[in-house]
């Protein structure tokens, strides 16, 4: 044996990974300066951005306090009876869709991709679109808003509980069907308590999303505490802009540390 | 202890399990099972045994139209099922008990829940929702949780139990159903072998107080001897062994499972 054997030959890529690789990094090169140039910086308002954020801030202090139970706390409450009230809507309308969605209770796949349209429908609009359609619908004020954050949520909520009955062990399911219960009560006793922690998880984080953007929507006249901010926002009241940041704020960390607790308790 | 002691004998006389040329074809055309027929009647105990993949599962399936067959008749108690289909299905599956390999109980609720999950057949959506059952379904899950000895548990999560306990459940749900035959699926695989004769017992026992016929599904032939009273054994899709327990030989065992060196 006194021929060497060919040592080993490795590499990470072929040729033709290394070239598709470097493709992929040069169409992204391609897209990021083509982007750059639609954008259209003017370097004069780029200089002098840094000068009129510190106005901002300037102007923005002393908050005016007083304005919060003038004008804010009502509002505020009616976005947290948005988001509520809209996260509800969502839930009736997403078990349906959901349990429709999941292939492993519904046996009929084009009743699984009219539940999968419903969902991907719900989610490619954004709530910004859904609550511009609303408010055209309903005119201005919480029931378009409301409307608005169910029609948003359906999706989200409808495509993560069907994805977790879709998760749930057949075992049970079986045996059920084995005793001869009737579908009802197979899905009552053999999918919902295994999907029952991710569906109330679901829930509340959908609520704690929805509070959020019911801040938002309120912008386009869907109700709650964006349309206080956009009256401030239009008259230059920094002053109660910067209160209204703030309760917005502090609300969205209360519902966070209170959505926390109680998914610690029920999971 | 069940309604059942109401009846005349000739009830339980009538008790039985019939299989008759009984074809499944997953792929059409290659038979898993091809023409199985046997019966079982009052109190018999049947294991069936043979290779893995041999339908074993697929078989005791059919008998509950868990598993569609292709052809061929399972009567139950004289009531032929494999033409039956939806509220007529679902009564008819009261009839069949089944315990299996995994337990199949639902982890979440209670073992008093799970064993009251056998009455599910007979009683209304509405009723099992807010759980409200009949108080004599509640005397009989509590009879048999106390005969099984795990009436102390009635109240926690069946994701709490052992393996042997959670299967004790399994095994008091099916006999929650009334059931007219029981069929049991691997019952002792997930089982250490203390545990594994003790489940035995207690489906031999359930089977000899209940007049009821027990098809067992096992892979653990020494347990299969020493419990039932008969075997029949499955190799190609087809019976080639049925009958005593005693009469089992190795040349049997060689045709069931193939190869001869795993007997020495």
């Amino acid at each position: 044996m006194s021929e060497i054997i060919a040592t080993h030959k490795w590499e990470r890529f072929t040729f033709r990974e290394r070239m598709a690789r470097f493709a992929v990094f040069l169409g992204f090169a391609i897209a990021l300066s083509l982007s750059i140039s639609t954008v259209e910086v003017i370097p004069e308002f780029l200089y002098d951005a840094p000068t009129q954020a510190a106005d901002l801030l300037v102007r923005m202090w002393p908050m005016d306090f007083a304005y919060y139970p003038q004008g804010i706390h009502e509002a505020m409450l009616e976005t947290l009876h948005i988001a509520s009230l809209g996260t509800l809507l969502a839930i009736v309308m997403a078990v349906p869709v959901g349990i429709m969605a999941a292939n492993n209770i519904v046996h009929f796949s084009p009743l699984n991709w009219l539940a999968k349209l419903i969902l991907v429908s719900s989610r490619s609009v954004n709530s910004l679109v859904w609550a511009l359609l609303f408010v055209a619908i309903f005119g201005p004020g919480p029931l378009a808003g409301t409307v608005c954050i169910g029609f948003r949520s359906v999706g989200f909520v409808g495509k993560l509980f069907a994805e977790a009955l879709e998760e749930t062990n057949p075992g049970p399911v079986e045996a059920l069907t084995a005793a001869g219960a009737p579908w009802f009560s197979v899905f009552l006793k053999g999918y919902w308590p295994q999907v029952a922690p991710a569906f109330w998880g679901i829930f509340l984080f959908r609520w704690d999303i929805n509070v959020r953007e019911s801040a938002v929507i309120g912008l386009v006249g869907a109700g709650g505490i964006g349309m206080v901010l956009d009256t401030a926002l239009n008259l230059f009241y920094w002053d109660r802009v910067s209160v209204i940041l703030l309760s917005i704020f502090a609300v969205v960390i209360l519902a966070e540390l209170l959505v926390t607790y109680i998914r610690k308790r029920i999971i | 202890m069940m309604s059942d002691q109401n009846n005349p004998v000739g009830t339980h006389a009538k008790r039985s399990l019939k299989i008759e040329n009984l074809v499944k074809e997953y792929v059409p055309g290659k038979p898993i099972l091809n023409g199985i027929s046997f019966e079982v009647k009052g109190t018999s105990s049947v294991a069936i045994i043979g290779a893995s993949g041999t339908g074993k599962s697929t078989l005791i399936r059919c008998v509950n139209k868990l598993i569609p067959p292709t052809s061929g008749n399972v009567y139950v108690s004289g009531e032929n099922i494999t033409k039956l289909t939806g509220k007529e299905l679902r009564r008819a599956r009261r009839k069949i008990g089944m315990v299996f390999q995994e337990f199949n109980l639902v982890e979440r609720l209670s073992v008093m829940e799970n064993v009251l999950c056998g009455r599910l057949g007979y009683v209304a959506p509405w009723r099992a929702w807010m759980r409200k059952y009949q108080t004599e379904d509640i005397d009989l899950a509590f009879e048999l949780l106390e005969s099984i000895g795990l009436v102390d548990f009635a109240h926690q999560r069946a994701d709490s139990l052992s393996g042997g306990q959670r299967q004790r459940v399994g095994i008091a749900r099916a006999i929650m159903q009334e059931p007219h035959v029981l069929l049991a699926d691997e019952p002792t695989s997930s089982l250490d072998p203390k545990t594994s004769v003790e489940i035995m017992e207690l489906l031999l026992g359930l089977s000899e107080s209940h007049s009821l016929p027990l098809l067992i599904n096992i892979h653990d032939v020494e347990l299969a001897k020493r419990y039932t009273g008969r075997v029949i054994g499955l190799a190609n899709g087809g019976i080639v062994y049925d009958g005593s327990p005693a009469g089992l030989s190795n040349e049997n065992l060689k045709e069931i499972y193939g190869g001869a060196s795993w007997l020495e």
